[in-house]
């Protein structure tokens, strides 16, 4: 029974992983358990809600749109950077990587657009070195964030950083395919 | 809003739910340990037995040492209770040249313990001690005797009669919901009591020089907060809840202040708090992460981790402030430094070839010495006499905690009863008798 419990605790947040994306750069939002916004593809976009019936392939059909073509918020929808919540770092750096920097962009974009709107960012880290230092080195990183997201006209008042360091990993296991998911900022709305 | 917290703490203390003791396995001793009999003691009282086994309590805590091997009971040929009946050529052939004897007296609610150490060879008692504790001391008075026999033998005080501070996270059956919980136990693994638990992480235990009260990090705010909490009362106080991370308190050997690391100010700097007055002392200046502050025994410097060469290592800094000197080199990640209790050396975390495991550095050479050979080795922390250093590792994919004698001979691993990840094993200060 305790071998078990142990395994599902292992299982269900990596399974979770899984249903949200192939590589790391993909995921959605955070991992297991962190309390962050996991948007929702629920529909598959306007246009086809509002047909309601099943279209043969190839065939698409489009209205003339009062908004775009996703009627939720944007952070919402699924095919927007903006539902991307997560970027990725290597161990022991904080630097921002090309692919995460087009994430920070749509975001930083967003929020400028929305003043009122508030995040906190929430840095990472995985397992290996002490526990301490990681709680600095994912401030680190969680700033390096703030940072791209302030020089692009974020308000500074909109931005909430946090720091985790390696106590709340995203995927339970103790090799680099686990440490790669849980190095990590997650942009929490 | 301190009541409702002390509230909450206490309420948790009484719950009792969850009681997670430690079992501690010796995975490796020393070759020609000191062969010694520790006789069960005699027993007078209303009941059939003594309330506590004080025999092989002291056996125990001997054999962990790595320094003694006990002899088997079964293999006694006499069961002496004090030198009157001693037969010393019984001990002679069974090769065992120490032996312990002792009885426990029942006087109303209170215990008589009598014992006495023979030199078998010499046909000498070496020491013979009388105590009188109540029945829930029972216990501490056998590490007692533990420590008295083992520094008579050795000459180096023991430090049977000590606890620890660990901590564990644990995903909980009924509601599926991880808790993060501080406890503290002897350091035997016995008498495990949750200080506090929290759906939200706990880090970094520090005991305060008296033994009475423990600093913590608790994220209970979803922010890192420090802690201090007297582990008696459960009465306890936020003492730094700064704007960013508030963490890795560390107690100045007269109790009076608190080492952290603060990033209020924008990145993690070392800081001195005084307890009484909560006034703030910045120690360092550097736009790297500067943490792990540990105080030298003398009180007058402190070492601590820092990144500022452009990978963790280990530097020293006067309490006063002023330059930092780097002390490691060894290596791409040096840190979490602690110091020996005579001031000589410090445990820290060394990464290298993909592995973080214990290391020891002698500071007046500079030599280095890696103890363990984990992979995912954290937290070293020093017994109070020096003899052991204890630490967290990873055993079949779980969190266990473990000791290393200091001259990596003797290894120990202890483990939860339980299920969950025991971590951050904080060695705590002597006992005072009482």
């Amino acid at each position: 029974m305790r071998a078990f419990t142990r395994a599902l605790a292992i299982l269900l947040p990596v399974a979770m992983l899984w249903g949200c994306s192939t590589t790391p750069t993909e995921t959605t939002a955070g991992g297991a358990g962190t309390g962050a916004a996991v948007s929702q593809p629920a529909e598959t976009g306007g246009a086809a809600a509002a047909g309601g019936e099943s279209m043969a392939p190839g065939v698409e059909v489009s209205g003339v749109e009062q908004g775009g073509g996703f009627t939720g918020s944007p952070l919402d929808n699924p095919n927007s950077l903006l539902s991307k919540r997560t970027v990725y770092f290597d161990f022991d750096k904080s630097e921002i990587k090309p692919e995460a920097r087009k994430i920070i962009e749509a975001h930083a974009e967003y929020l400028s657009n929305h003043p009122s709107t508030h995040i906190v960012l929430e840095g990472h880290t995985d397992e290996r070195g002490t526990r301490e230092y990681n709680l600095g080195l994912g401030e680190r990183r969680a700033k390096a964030v703030q940072q791209v997201m302030t020089l692009l006209g974020v308000s500074p008042s909109q931005i909430e950083v946090v720091s985790y360091g390696e106590e709340r990993p995203a995927a339970m296991g103790h090799d680099e395919s686990a440490w790669a998911l849980n190095r990590r900022v997650e942009i929490v709305y | 809003m301190k009541y409702l917290a002390k509230l909450l703490v206490i309420f948790l203390a009484l719950s009792g739910a969850a009681r997670a003791g430690l079992t501690i396995d010796i995975t490796q001793g020393v070759e020609g340990a000191l062969p010694i009999a520790v006789v069960p003691f005699g027993w007078q009282g209303p009941a059939m037995n003594a309330p506590q086994d004080i025999a092989q309590i002291i056996s125990d805590d001997l054999r962990r040492s790595g320094l003694f091997e006990p002899l088997s009971r079964d293999d006694m040929l006499s069961r002496p209770q004090d030198g009157s009946q001693v037969n010393y050529r019984d001990w002679r052939l069974l090769g065992t040249p120490n032996l312990v004897v002792g009885r426990v007296t029942a006087s109303g609610d209170n215990y008589k313990i009598q014992f006495q150490l023979f030199d078998v060879n010499r046909q000498t008692q070496l020491v013979g001690y009388s105590f009188s504790a109540a029945e829930k001391d029972l216990r501490r008075i056998a590490h007692q005797i533990s420590d008295i026999i083992y520094e008579t033998l050795t000459g180096d005080k023991g430090a049977f009669n000590t606890r620890i501070a660990y901590v564990t996270s644990k995903v909980w059956r009924t509601n599926n919901v991880r808790y993060y919980a501080l406890y503290v136990a002897d350091v035997d693994g016995y008498n495990a009591h949750l200080v506090v638990r929290s759906r939200e992480p706990i880090m970094s235990p520090a005991w305060s020089p008296d033994g009475h009260k423990l600093a913590y990090v608790s994220f209970e705010q979803h922010r890192p907060m420090i802690f201090v909490q007297d582990i008696f009362t459960a009465e306890r106080e936020r003492v730094a809840g700064f704007r960013g991370i508030n963490s890795a308190p560390a107690w100045s050997p007269d109790g009076t202040r608190l080492a952290m690391s603060l990033s209020k100010d924008g990145n993690s700097e070392i800081y001195i708090m005084r307890v009484a007055s909560s006034t703030l002392q910045r120690l360092t200046h550097n736009r790297a992460i500067d943490t792990e502050p540990d105080w030298s025994p003398d009180g007058k410097s402190l070492v601590f981790t820092s990144d500022r060469g452009g990978q963790p290592q280990i530097y020293r800094i006067s309490a006063q402030g002023g330059p930092v000197k780097r002390l490691t080199f060894e290596g791409k990640y040096n840190a979490k430094p602690s110091y020996s209790p005579d001031g000589k050396r410090i445990a820290l975390i060394n990464g290298q070839d993909g592995k973080f495991r214990v290391a020891v550095l002698e500071l007046q050479t500079g030599f280095m010495q890696i103890l363990t050979n984990g992979r995912l080795d954290e937290s070293p922390s020093f017994a109070p006499n020096g003899s052991m250093i204890i630490y967290a590792t990873e055993y079949l994919n779980r969190g266990v905690l473990a000791a290393v004698s200091v001259d990596g001979r003797v290894q120990q691993r202890i483990a939860l009863d339980e299920a969950g990840d025991a971590r951050e094993p904080a060695w705590g200060p002597f006992l005072t008798i009482k």
